[in-house]
């Protein structure tokens, strides 16, 4: 299977729709090379402002080009974009409703060797939590470049959660990902996995692993996480009784969480959150980390297999 | 002198209106709006381009405060604009008000940004500024910003970017008046020495008395000629200007005057006494 980091898909999309659309600005904190937008820098070097490295004035100059109708895209590592900025993201952008597209790359733990300091595991917490703000997770290159178009057509505050690894193409072009719903890659009986980003890819290896043992599992990428699809929660939950998320992301707060607060609320089933325990990544290389904390198809099957016991 | 005499009076209602809000409201900050009440005024009624008909007129010139908490200042400003009935300042900080605590730029016209959170209205400036340069656009960006605002660091990294990205149609006013909530500037944490600093990351610097009609006109001027670079204004001010116990008071920062002390203050405030 082909594979692409979503940064890269990221950074070739921005350039497609910079072609499209004179009002796109993209602004980074000295990370270009890492974020991709170097591409666009490239080809639009007069829409593309490198802020240097300070984050909290790169929000609040992308507030300002977005009070003149521009649409700008602010990039930079998910860790400095959402916890360095937070407070520049809350009352520059989300407060007043501005036009930004805070696009990150490097979120997760398969930011490898770098290590802790540079590994986001708590930022869809962060952008979840504010009012007005959208939260997207692609799962391949092909939503990614879907969601980019997607989040210049949307008018207001979107967070675009970007990965450093090259992940697995999933889709085919003819993919249509639409803010706010989730997408079923597989029907299932006995349980459903819910999962975002690379995640997706690993819950397809484990429902098909599960399906050799005799379970049917379904498969959600769920690439939206605000505004969640709470008709497809409630939907996998009444048809299989039984989900489990996956996220790259600390259980506190992302996907796992947001998917309890629905079934809580509308209709209570066992659930598993596979995810971050509550700590902070360390240096490794993706694969081993992703083995370590327990991001793996074997752990996804574990918890499956677990949830089944619940029902 | 006509149209000086026309600011001060200007300036003057526009106290006596800053006074009245924050004492119907009870909460407030009476003491760095009244320090930049001759800035703000002199922004409204003398240098912007402003249609108050048309509140996104594309072409407007931008003011930003940033040092938000002075938004009875800018409501009264605004409201003597024509950008909305002057009755409606009696709504400040009450429920359902268009009069937010802190600026909103969604419920009030003529409201460029919102802000209150310290040190963020001048990388929203620059934002502006290069929107305008992309699109072609005349206009200008001014921005007023607190001494004490100047220890928050987002100021310093939005000073380099308007340096560095030569944005010579912001104009940034200090509100050099000493004193922040928690005593004198230079007591809590040196911003010292202001000019220098600014000087030092690459804009031109004035210094001016900021009660001082002629002086902050001049400098806006001079401003307007200097290219290549941003240009800030240190306006030289008094905590609590023109309300006599409230002037050099640390106290009068962020408290309402009583029913008593608004009709004291309003009383030093009347026309006619030849006071600003």
């Amino acid at each position: 299977m082909a594979k692409m980091a979503t940064r890269e898909a990221y950074g070739r999309a921005l350039v497609e729709l910079g072609r499209e659309d004179e009002r796109v600005v993209v602004l980074d904190a000295d990370l270009s090379k890492s974020t991709k937008t170097e591409y666009f820098a490239r080809e639009f070097p007069h829409r593309f402002f490198n802020m240097g490295i300070a984050e909290q004035n790169l929000m609040g100059t992308a507030a300002g080009l977005a009070l003149c109708g521009k649409v700008p895209f602010a990039s930079s590592f998910a860790i400095f974009a959402t916890g360095r900025a937070f407070e520049q993201v809350r009352n520059s952008i989300a407060y007043p409703r501005l036009n930004v597209k805070i696009a990150a790359s490097h979120a997760g733990i398969t930011v490898g060797e770098d290590g802790a300091s540079h590994q986001s595991v708590e930022d869809i917490a962060l952008m979840r939590a504010l009012p007005n703000m959208t939260v997207i997770v692609p799962a391949d290159a092909v939503e990614t470049r879907q969601a980019v178009f997607a989040a210049a057509r949307h008018e207001g505050p979107v967070y675009l959660r970007l990965g450093r690894m090259g992940v697995p193409v999933l889709y085919y072009e003819d993919y249509r990902f639409q803010i706010g719903k989730a997408h079923r890659l597989r029907r299932g009986r006995d349980a459903t996995i819910l999962a975002c980003g690379y995640m997706v890819t690993l819950a397809l290896e484990a429902a098909r692993n599960l399906e050799a043992e005799g379970l049917s599992v379904g498969v959600l990428n769920v690439s939206t996480i605000k505004p969640l699809d709470r008709q497809a929660v409630v939907e996998a939950a009444r048809e299989t009784g039984a989900l489990v998320t996956a996220e790259e992301h600390s259980i506190i707060g992302g996907l796992g969480s947001a998917v309890a607060e629905v079934l809580a609320e509308e209709y209570p089933v066992p659930l598993r959150r596979v995810g971050l325990r509550d700590t902070f990544g360390e240096s490794g290389s993706p694969e081993e980390l992703l083995a370590k904390y327990g991001l793996s198809v074997a752990n996804i099957e574990k918890n499956v297999r677990e949830v089944l016991l619940q029902k | 002198m006509h149209w000086l005499q026309d600011l001060e009076e200007k300036a003057r209602l526009i106290r006596r209106d800053i006074v009245t809000m924050i004492g119907a409201a009870g909460s407030g900050h009476p003491g760095g709006s009244l320090s930049a009440v001759e800035i703000v005024t002199a922004l409204y009624f003398h240098i912007m381009r402003l249609d108050p008909q048309n509140p996104d007129w594309p072409d407007r010139d931008r003011f930003i405060l940033s040092k938000g908490h002075a938004a009875p200042l800018l409501y009264a400003a605004l409201a003597h604009r024509g950008y909305f009935r002057r009755e409606e300042l009696l709504t400040l900080r009450k429920l359902g008000s268009r009069l937010q605590g802190h600026p909103d730029r969604k419920s009030l016209p003529g409201v460029e940004m919102s802000t209150g959170s310290l040190g963020q209205g001048l990388s929203v400036a620059n934002g502006i500024a290069l929107a305008g340069r992309l699109d072609g656009r005349p206009y200008r960006v001014y921005v007023l910003l607190g001494d004490g605002e100047l220890e928050e660091g987002m100021v310093w990294e939005a000073a380099m970017a308007a340096a560095h990205y030569k944005l010579d149609r912001v104009t940034a006013f200090i509100d050099h008046n000493g004193l922040q909530i928690d005593g004198p500037i230079r007591e809590v944490l040196s911003p010292e020495p202001i000019a220098a600093k600014f000087r030092a990351f690459g804009w031109e610097v004035l210094t001016i008395d900021g009660h001082d009609f002629g002086q902050i006109i001049g400098a806006v001027e001079e401003a307007k000629k200097i290219k290549g670079r941003p240009t800030a204004i240190v306006a030289e001010t008094v905590k609590g200007k023109g309300v006599g116990f409230m002037e050099h008071q640390v106290g009068w920062h962020g408290v309402a005057p009583k029913p008593e002390e608004v009709e004291r203050a309003l009383e030093e405030l009347e026309g006619g006494k030849g006071r600003g």
